[in-house]
């Protein structure tokens, strides 16, 4: 009995001047993993248009019903995005969202991605209704905002997703991929899934993000 | 007496007050945070720098607290008993001497409040009134789970001052004064009482774990059985006076311990510079108190009927022993029985 308490007063000591786990919290913040789903961001081309065109896929695959997009008409006089139309309102309810990341998958131009930031507790319910200024990224560093004035030709190339969707990452081990996108037309299913699993591919995954 | 001597006894005591109700407020913060890195966590390190106003915020927030007393309680005595336990608990602390005589302002000025000849029987005594607070309590809150805190707080803390008051019996024997000054001098020179009464000491370090209602003896308050035991009831500033009476008796309790076992305010160089005295007390204070959250660390609490096993089987019979090995090493070192001793 003696021995066992010796012992154990000994584990306590030495447990004493281990290093806290505790992780403190406001200060030091634990990095998530790299397909973590936080809060959207609406993205953008490198020319600056939006990505989205106001197809309202998301909000059909949505199935918690939080998404509300209407779609206007691009013209040559105010353009936001590549295709004809674009998303007028964007509205993403944050209470209502239950991150399932459906949207995401369902949108064919990658326009809308969840990104890392999960610290999005407010006072007020309004204050829940992501709306498309909150959601948009700012244009990359010397491109121009939306709306834009001149017509600019939609790119040809749509070249890595993950430098595309502005993660600070830099480019797979794999290289770059580059997959000829024609933003115009419909884009199969076929092409899109493929897309899909490029970008899949192009995301470090858990175990390599441990390491 | 004249004027200037209660004005140092008024004095001595508002500083005592004071010293004991701000160890008690870092005491529990001291507790939280040693738990908090023996348990591989932070602890509270909000409130100020380190956490240091931690305590502040804690008593501001029981001091709003609502201040609830059952309907079917004795008021009376629901509201005498954190009183009793907070008192009775600051009291014995009068007797602990905190450092040799010194010259202040040019009065000899003694560092005990009143080093009485009794004073540890005054301590013991004290100690035992501690249980009323609890028993009132748990017997005012009409409250079963506060009934049993009570009963099994009256139990455990007579069962084991019992061997406490042997243990203390063996110091007394070596010092052959009761006072706790002439018990402190008497372990001039390096010769404490731990190296004279080592069962002694083990002994009394049990019973005082249990007298103040700690790990691994806390029963009266076992959560897991009786919510809270006999605090069950309380809220607001009383239930925190439980807190203030559990927190300074166990600071109490390791002074006196430092006192007789561990040389009290003696320590190097004391005698020549006599500011050191309280705080050579002080430092084998918080090393006991640091045991005590150690203690709370590391010791599951003991089932009830083992409690009684230890207390009566053990702990008294080894206690009678040791006042018996003392009585016969005091004998032959007298008589140099065994041509050894002196």
């Amino acid at each position: 009995m003696l021995d066992a308490m010796i012992k154990g007063f000994g584990t306590t000591l030495k447990t004493m001047f281990r290093k806290p786990v505790t992780i403190s919290y406001p200060e030091v913040k634990r990095p998530v993993f790299e397909r973590f789903r936080g809060r959207h961001e609406l993205k953008r081309h490198d020319n600056g248009l939006e990505r989205c065109i106001g197809c309202s896929l998301c909000s059909a695959a949505c199935p918690a019903d939080a998404i509300y997009v209407v779609p206007a008409e691009n013209t040559n006089e105010a353009r936001y995005s590549p295709g004809e139309r674009y998303a007028e309102t964007y509205e993403i309810n944050m209470l209502r969202c239950i991150f399932c990341g459906y949207c995401e998958e369902a949108c064919p131009v990658d326009a809308i991605v969840l990104e890392h930031n999960y610290e999005l507790a407010s006072y007020s319910r309004e204050a829940m209704i992501y709306t498309k200024d909150m959601l948009i990224v700012p244009p990359p560093p010397g491109a121009e905002g939306t709306p834009q004035q001149s017509y600019a030709p939609p790119p040809q190339f749509m070249e890595n997703p993950s430098t595309h969707m502005n993660r600070a990452e830099g480019p797979p081990p794999g290289g770059r991929i580059t997959t000829y996108v024609a933003p115009e037309e419909k884009v199969s299913a076929y092409v899109r899934r493929s897309l899909l699993d490029a970008d899949r591919d192009g995301v470090i995954d858990d175990e390599e993000y441990r390491s | 007496m004249v004027a200037g001597d209660w004005v140092e006894i008024i004095i001595k005591l508002l500083a005592l007050v004071f010293v004991l109700l701000t160890g008690f407020a870092y005491l529990t913060l001291f507790e939280r945070r040693v738990l908090a890195a023996i348990q591989s966590r932070v602890g509270p390190d909000r409130v100020g720098p380190k956490g240091f106003l931690q305590p502040a915020a804690d008593g501001l927030k029981l001091l709003f607290k609502e201040d609830i007393i059952p309907r079917d309680a004795d008021r009376l005595l629901f509201m005498i008993a954190p009183i009793a336990v907070v008192i009775t608990a600051l009291m014995s602390v009068a007797v602990v001497p905190w450092g040799p005589d010194m010259t202040l302002f040019g009065r000899e000025v003694s560092l005990a409040l009143a080093d009485i000849n009794i004073g540890t029987l005054f301590f013991l005594g004290i100690g035992s009134l501690a249980v009323y607070g609890v028993v009132l309590a748990g017997w005012a809150s009409n409250n079963k789970y506060a009934l049993m805190g009570g009963i099994r707080a009256s139990a455990q803390m007579l069962s084991y001052e019992l061997a406490m008051g042997l243990a203390v019996v063996g110091v007394v024997m070596l010092a052959a004064s009761m006072s706790l000054g002439d018990i402190v001098d008497a372990q001039a020179g390096g010769k404490w009482f731990i190296l004279l009464q080592p069962l002694g000491f083990i002994i009394f370090i049990i019973t005082m774990l249990a007298e103040t209602k700690r790990a691994p003896f806390d029963l009266p308050e076992a959560e897991q059985e009786l919510v809270a035991g006999f605090h069950t009831e309380y809220s607001g500033m009383k239930f925190a006076m439980f807190y203030m009476g559990e927190y300074i008796s166990m600071i109490v309790i390791s002074a006196v311990a430092a006192t007789l076992y561990l040389g009290g305010w003696r320590g190097p160089f004391v005698d020549a510079l006599p500011i050191l005295g309280p705080i050579y007390l002080i430092i084998k204070i918080i090393l006991i108190l640091f045991f005590f959250v150690w203690v709370r660390a590391t010791l599951p609490r003991v089932r009830y009927d083992r409690l009684m096993s230890i207390g009566w089987k053990i702990l008294l019979p080894l206690s009678v022993l040791n006042v018996a090995l003392t009585a016969i090493g005091i004998v032959a070192a007298d008589t140099n029985f065994f041509g050894l001793l002196g």
